[in-house]
């Protein structure tokens, strides 16, 4: 029993059933408490209203595996929201060409940064952090004022409702359940997903193995900058407007998320379904709160701090554990 | 004699100011474990770096198989066929033992990766290799020794022609050692060339066929190990000659250490790095552990200043016995350590002489009680007058010193606690001729007048047979044997490395 409950521990799934196993609880806890809890739909909401959370959770995580970070994306969605509703209220951009625009925005604009940080061998932390002040910045030249999104097709496509027998879901959380479809195979089976893996764990090793790690670093932020264009199409289909504070602190919500689902900071370590997880804890204890009805929103934010905080700690246990484990197996096989 | 499978002839390499590799030559055979020796710097490893594409070389020509190579990166000179395996396991311990030998060129399905093919012949490589575990756990779970196995899987598989192993016996035990060479001589049958370089002179004797000798960047030249005895390995990798040493100036000066023991250590050792060190230390001794580097000197330090703790044996300081669980430890034992490195270990370059001659009094008093200024000032410049430190004032920020300044604000740091045993590990490497001699001379004065014990460790034997009044010999991380006064003299430590084989 003790040699199974081990090897668990120091199995790299060992973070993401925790992760499962306390979302399983907070629902069974809901659903006890609140009989609304039971609908289907209640579910199902949680991928609408966290649609665009994780696609950018998605895009963080790319860069945290590498063991780099990127504050930009809360601000990259601002401006692609920003520059969304300009194109299509106060020009005759085709609602296609203006998504591919700002997509290609945030591609451009993601891959820039993985080139400098890359090329100089900067902190990713402090060119994100410029690159998030310069967004945010720009987001507020465009417009101070939220700009509304009245183009009809876009809201159309806003409140359309795909049906799932049980109930209904978003094209915003197709998108994003799409997103993590790709994610989590490009990661597991790919030459490019396990490069970044290899980075993660150990980079000058990973570059005399004759990987090829330049390449793959701008990749990585360049897929950033792309998911955090593509959340703030997620995000402008929930609220229909252009503003200059959308999507204010998100960056440190995925990345709390991305923690909790078993992501370790220091790179190398990570389970795309695990973000998914990490992203609904957050959506239940929310809703959690909106059933009560009386409780402040802020509630999420001092529960998921404590959570992230939990979390922390166990990861550092896991590590401890697993290096006496290893030291253990490596007795072992001196003593054959 | 299989064929020759690497030349290297007329190899250059110069770096800013130092002629790092000046006309090398070098051979390798199809089936033959060639080592590489020499002390440190002597360009064994720059010769390595450049021909695994680390380096650029700066002339003469490498050949493989008869065809000329110029590799300028690591990838290059694998994909000519040479792979290296260095001593700290360049691999990835997040992923799976699999993955670590296959990542870059896994095998793939439909352009996805085929993840069952990968561990299934990770298994079956390392199954040739006697090594049977379970590939789809993290690299992490293994020990050094088998992810070393692994990374030799992973050359392997490269399908190299030459595998370079730099130190791969460092972090290994007798039993994973052996392990290891069993491995090493079925690639050889196999028809692989390899480099092996290490500091182990039985282990170089037990596997080796041929042994290249580089001394000061320069070929001394190439052996076979058969008719190489060891004490004539030991004296062209240091230079001498060895009917021709002769110690010139023996015991003139040297201090009169009393009878009264200052630590005495029974059978000490350290899993992994030190076997079993016997020593007596008397007050007013300068003792000298001698050696080749990697032979466990410094290790046998940091055991008396409690920077590992002993697995074995016991220390004991003025007859009373002790457990010396840390550095904190041996430092109210009045024992003071100089580390081999002054650059990492030791100078704090943005602070002052005199802040950097304070911090081990402070250590050792604690955070909390201030020192203040003016007796600060006033230990600051006995020390500067007393060890002659040329600085322009005591404020002077110590990375604008000399090496052998700064060696010397080190050194005077610990004479601020007023040690009785003072530890210094190869405190003349990298300084001139002129401030080495003032070291050494300290050394003595302190031992000869202040009646402190000195433990000298140094890399050169004249310096040692200067000034040390006992010699304790090691190999292997053992200690081989004692010299004392008439004893004491280059021929005999070189004896006592080589095992007594002359």
């Amino acid at each position: 029993m003790k040699h199974y409950l081990n090897q668990l521990v120091a199995s790299q799934y060992f973070s993401f059933v925790v992760t499962v196993l306390l979302f399983v609880i907070l629902y069974a806890a809901g659903i006890m408490t609140y009989k609304g809890f039971m609908r289907p739909q209640v579910f199902l909401n949680l991928f609408i209203d966290n649609a665009a959370l994780i696609i950018v959770t998605v895009g963080i995580t790319f860069t945290l595996l590498i063991g780099g970070i990127d504050l930009s994306v809360g601000a990259v969605l601002a401006l692609c929201c920003m520059v969304l509703a300009y194109l299509l209220e106060f020009t005759t951009v085709p609602v296609g060409l203006a998504i591919l625009i700002i997509l290609l925005m945030g591609i451009g604009f993601g891959a820039l940064q993985g080139y400098i940080i890359t090329k100089f061998d900067l902190q990713p932390f402090i060119i994100t952090l410029a690159g998030m002040f310069f967004c945010r910045g720009l987001t507020a030249v465009i417009s101070r004022d939220t700009i509304s999104i009245t183009n009809p097709f876009y809201v159309e496509l806003a409140s359309t409702r795909i049906q799932l027998g049980v109930g209904f879901i978003s094209v915003g959380a197709v998108i994003a359940l799409l997103t993590l479809l790709i994610a989590a195979i490009v990661l597991g089976y790919t030459k490019f997903g396990r490069t970044v893996f290899a980075i993660g764990g150990n980079e000058s090793s990973a570059s005399l193995m004759g990987l090829p790690v330049f390449r793959t670093k701008v990749m990585v932020y360049t897929i950033s900058g792309f998911c955090s264009a593509l959340a703030g199409v997620a995000y402008s289909l929930i609220m229909l407007t252009g503003y200059n504070l959308h999507g204010l602190g998100m960056e440190m919500d995925a990345i709390a998320s991305s923690v909790i689902g078993g992501t370790l900071l220091t790179g190398g370590v990570g389970f795309i379904p695990g973000t998914l997880f990490g992203v609904l804890i957050q959506g239940v204890i929310l809703t959690f709160i909106t059933f009560q009805g009386t409780l402040s929103a802020w509630w999420t934010k001092i529960v998921v701090g404590a959570l992230l905080c939990v979390f922390i700690v166990m990861q550092a246990f896991i590590t401890e554990h697993k290096s006496k484990l290893s030291s253990k197996s490596s007795m072992e096989s001196a003593s054959k | 004699m299989g064929k020759v499978l690497l030349e290297m002839r007329q190899i250059d390499k110069v770096f800013p100011g130092v002629r790092a590799l000046s006309k090398v030559d070098f051979t390798l055979r199809e089936g033959e474990i060639h080592s590489l020796m020499g002390e440190n710097g002597a360009g064994k490893s720059t010769l390595v770096k450049v021909l695994t594409g680390v380096y650029p070389r700066d002339g003469g020509t490498v050949t493989m198989e008869g065809k000329e190579i110029f590799p300028r990166t690591p990838k290059e000179a694998q994909e000519c066929g040479i792979s290296t395996v260095y001593q700290e396991v360049n691999l990835c311990a997040n992923l799976t033992v699999a993955e670590n030998i296959f990542i870059g060129r896994e095998p793939r399905k439909y352009g996805f990766i085929d993840w069952k093919t990968i561990n299934h012949r990770a298994a079956e490589l390392l199954h040739t290799l006697n090594v049977d575990i379970d590939v789809t756990k993290t690299l992490d779970h293994y020990s050094v020794a088998i992810q070393q196995m692994i990374a030799i899987a992973r050359s392997i598989d490269v399908s190299a022609k030459i595998l370079i192993l730099d130190e791969p016996t460092s972090s290994l035990d007798e039993e994973e050692t052996q392990r290891l060479f069993k491995i090493v001589r079925k690639l050889k049958d196999q028809g692989m060339g390899i480099i092996f370089i290490s500091h182990f002179l039985e282990q170089i004797y037990d596997l080796c066929d041929r042994i290249t000798i580089l001394r000061n960047g320069e070929l001394v030249g190439a052996y076979d190990v058969a008719t190489l005895p060891k004490l004539d390995l030991i004296a062209k990798m240091v230079g001498k000659d060895v009917s021709a040493v002769r110690d010139m100036e023996v015991a003139a000066e040297k201090s009169q250490p009393s009878d009264e023991v200052f630590l005495s250590a029974e059978h000490i050792g350290a899993t992994g790095q030190i076997f079993d060190v016997d020593l007596k230390i008397h007050k007013g001794e300068v003792l000298g552990f001698a050696g080749l580097l990697g032979s466990g000197r410094t290790e046998t330090a940091e055991l008396l200043f409690g920077v590992h703790p002993i697995s074995q044996g016991e220390i004991k300081i003025n007859g009373k016995k002790l457990d010396l669980k840390d550095p904190m430890t041996a430092m109210e034992q009045k024992i003071a350590f100089c580390p081999e490195d002054r650059k990492v270990a030791g100078i704090i370059g943005d602070l002052s002489v005199r802040e950097n001659i304070i911090l081990a009094m402070q250590a050792k008093d604690g955070i909390l009680k201030h020192i203040p200024y003016k007796e600060q000032v006033k230990i600051a410049d006995d020390c500067i007058k007393l060890l002659s430190i040329k600085v322009s004032s005591r404020e002077q920020l110590i990375k604008n010193l000399s090496g052998g300044n700064q060696q010397k604000v080190i050194i005077a740091r610990w004479l601020a606690t007023q040690p009785e045993l003072l530890i210094l590990d190869e405190p003349t490497r990298g300084i001139d001729v002129g401030t080495k001699t003032e070291i050494q001379k300290m050394a003595v004065a302190l031992a000869k007048k202040r009646g402190m014990s000195v433990i000298f460790i140094s890399s050169e034997m004249d310096e040692m047979v200067r000034t040390c009044t006992k010699l304790i010999v090691m190999r292997d991380r053992r200690k081989v044997a004692e010299l004392e006064n008439d004893e004491i003299s280059s021929e005999n430590v070189m004896k006592a490395i080589a095992g007594g084989a002359a």
